[in-house]
């Protein structure tokens, strides 16, 4: 074979001047959609971008290194309580606020990453369903943090997102839509970066025979603390926007079913993949959104209330959405383990292949 | 001749009760294929996983190039040198053969987290090292002939050809010395047959030393400089392949006494 092949085909990200088209199709679309929609929309869509980011960094521990945890949650508040009390207290712009919070959650993710060096399975799982309890606990104890009270948070203005004041406010979702999704976009493209070189492939290698990849001069302490490092600071961001976006919080946002619900993101997403870790976080957050108001579903409401109020506790109906997730986790994991990225794999062959 | 290239001193290492290794030594010229054979049990993968770091001797010293490294961490054996293939096949199953291959030339790429999550450009730094690897790893799939299996999933491939893509994984860390963990196993007398040339070429053409494991004779006899025998730990005899073969202990410990007897009479 004397055809001089291109590599950087293996790595880049659109390979075709269509795949460009819809990409930039993409990119329009989401700029011109908080115009088009009712503020409520937008404010889902924040939402979502959110969970995206933290879709995204959990599946790099989850799905690419092969890491469990069940503390993210504890992260995701670290996050939430640093960019407030750093803008608050510190009177940093806003944007060095969240950068602040974000390392300090990898340098949590860190030393969290230090006992996952020993423990595995069911064991690191309870290691970090500890560590994010714990986080919680220390909060909601501690004034500085707003114990159980929770902190209110101060809209960030346009000049301070960079400047330490200004005049300007962004209040409304549409404003912070251009905040969030920007950051939400350049995460998820770096992640997807970083997972085709070195670093991502020594993730996926620590995954699937960390013994090999040892012996191939791969550092296991180094690349498992630093996924778990990585991981953090993604929630850490997430956790900083979140504060923003929902302008109140106190310990009881960041309880242990919030770390069922992102791990919930990337199971359904698909494990080990950044496009799953997308759709994920998307799916996810609007089935969840819907699920809170599952009194409302016409006819289903009524009978799910009356169920409810029969034989489930006093906070019966809430319940709902645990058990619905609960169950998809269940099947996904059954029936399609890589998720909705799996069904999109089939989907595409089925597609290309058609009508055979 | 460079006697000192790899040299075990008095290694021993045991599990509870149970002596794995008792004083095993050898050394190992450069450039020369040094065979480790023995029946199932005897010790021979132990000394494969003390010489890389992923066990640490109780006693003994293993000098590679005239350093010790014995006890060191696997990561920092691998950096001077040392590559491996195992006895059951330990690929990255979920990466393709090229990424397989390109985890194998690790400790050459400098890519970090921040240069590796921000390459958009091809002439970025990251991109231009990433091709340029992906450049030598071709080399390796030619050798091997391993085009066909470039951009597929491992875990899916037939097992003969992931042995190949292990042997080719240990290669493109540019090893000094590689250590081959019964590498025809599983392999038909044809597959057997190429693997014998394939190890003979690495040893003339890329000038790395060979320590290997193998229990097929055959395969021994065609391509090993010397061999040593072992059993219950412990060295029986050391050697050229025919005194080897032929050395009644070495036969004892494999046929046991009584069918070495009926075979005699």
């Amino acid at each position: 074979m004397d055809m001089r092949r291109d590599y950087y085909e293996d790595i880049q990200l659109l390979d075709s001047k269509a795949l460009w088209f819809w990409f930039l199709m993409l990119i329009a679309s989401l700029i011109i959609l908080p115009f088009l929609v009712p503020s409520y929309y937008v404010y889902i869509a924040n939402y979502m971008a959110i969970n995206v980011i933290v879709a995204v960094g959990l599946n790099i521990l989850v799905g690419y290194t092969g890491q469990i945890s069940l503390g993210h949650a504890g992260f995701f508040a670290i996050g939430s309580y640093f960019t407030v009390l750093s803008v608050t207290n510190l009177h940093l712009p806003f944007l060095l606020a969240l950068l602040l919070a974000a390392i300090i959650a990898a340098f949590f993710g860190f030393l969290l990453g230090l006992p996952a060096l020993r423990l595995k399975g069911p064991y690191l799982a309870i290691a970090t369903l500890a560590f994010g309890m714990a986080i919680t606990q220390v909060i909601g104890r501690w004034q500085i943090f707003g114990g159980r009270m929770g902190l209110e948070v101060p809209s960030p203005t346009l000049q301070g997102l960079l400047f330490s004041d200004g005049a300007y406010l962004l209040e409304s979702d549409r404003e912070l839509y251009f905040l969030i999704l920007p950051i939400a976009f350049v995460l998820t493209m770096a992640a997807r970066n970083l997972m085709k070189t070195k670093v991502g492939r020594a993730f996926i290698a620590i995954r699937d025979s960390d013994i090999a990849a040892e012996t191939m001069g791969v550092n296991l302490v180094y690349y498992k603390t630093l996924a778990f490092a990585i991981s953090a600071f993604y929630t850490g961001i997430a956790g900083g926007l979140y504060a923003i976006l929902i302008g109140f919080i106190n310990p009881s946002s960041f309880s242990f079913v919030l770390s069922i619900y992102f791990l919930a993101f990337v199971i359904v997403g698909g494990l080990g993949s950044i496009f799953g870790s997308i759709m994920g976080g998307v799916v996810m957050t609007w089935l969840i959104l819907r699920l809170d108001k599952v009194q409302e579903l016409p006819y289903l409401g009524s009978i799910l209330s009356a169920f409810s109020d029969r034989w489930m506790s006093v906070i019966g109906l809430p319940n709902i959405s645990s058990i619905v997730l609960g169950l998809i986790i269940i099947l996904i994991v059954v029936f399609e383990p890589l998720g909705l990225y799996g069904f999109w794999i089939r989907t595409k062959i089925y597609w290309k292949t058609w009508p055979f | 001749m460079d006697w000192d290239f790899l040299s075990v001193d008095n290694l021993t290492i045991s599990f509870g009760g149970l002596k794995a290794l008792d004083k095993v030594s050898f050394k190992i010229n450069r450039k020369s294929i040094f065979s480790i054979i023995g029946p199932n049990g005897a010790g021979k993968t132990t000394i494969f996983n003390c010489i890389n770091g992923l066990y640490k001797p109780d006693s003994g010293r293993i000098i590679f190039k005239g350093e010790e490294i014995t006890g060191l961490k696997p990561h920092k054996i691998a950096r001077k040198g040392i590559a491996r293939t195992f006895q059951n096949i330990e690929l990255f199953s979920k990466m393709t053969t090229m990424e397989n291959l390109m985890l194998g030339r690790h400790i050459h790429i400098n890519t970090g987290v921040l240069s590796g999550s921000t390459f958009f450009r091809r002439g970025s730094k990251a991109a231009q090292e990433e091709i340029r690897h992906r450049e030598q790893v071709e080399h390796i799939i030619d050798l091997l002939d391993l085009q066909s299996a470039r951009n597929q999933f491992v875990g899916r491939l037939p097992y003969g050809t992931q042995k190949l893509i292990e042997l080719g994984r240990a290669l493109a860390l540019e090893p000094e010395l590689l250590l081959l963990d019964e590498p025809s196993a599983g392999m038909n007398s044809e597959e057997q047959q190429e693997l014998t040339f394939w190890i003979r070429d690495i040893q003339d053409e890329l000038g790395i030393t060979i320590l290997l494991i193998e229990h097929n004779m055959k395969v021994v006899r065609d391509i090993s400089d010397r061999v040593l025998a072992i059993n219950f730990g412990r060295p029986i005899v050391e050697g050229i392949p025919e005194e080897v073969q032929n050395n009644p202990e070495v036969l004892k410990a494999y046929l046991g006494e009584e069918e070495l007897a009926d075979a005699a009479s």
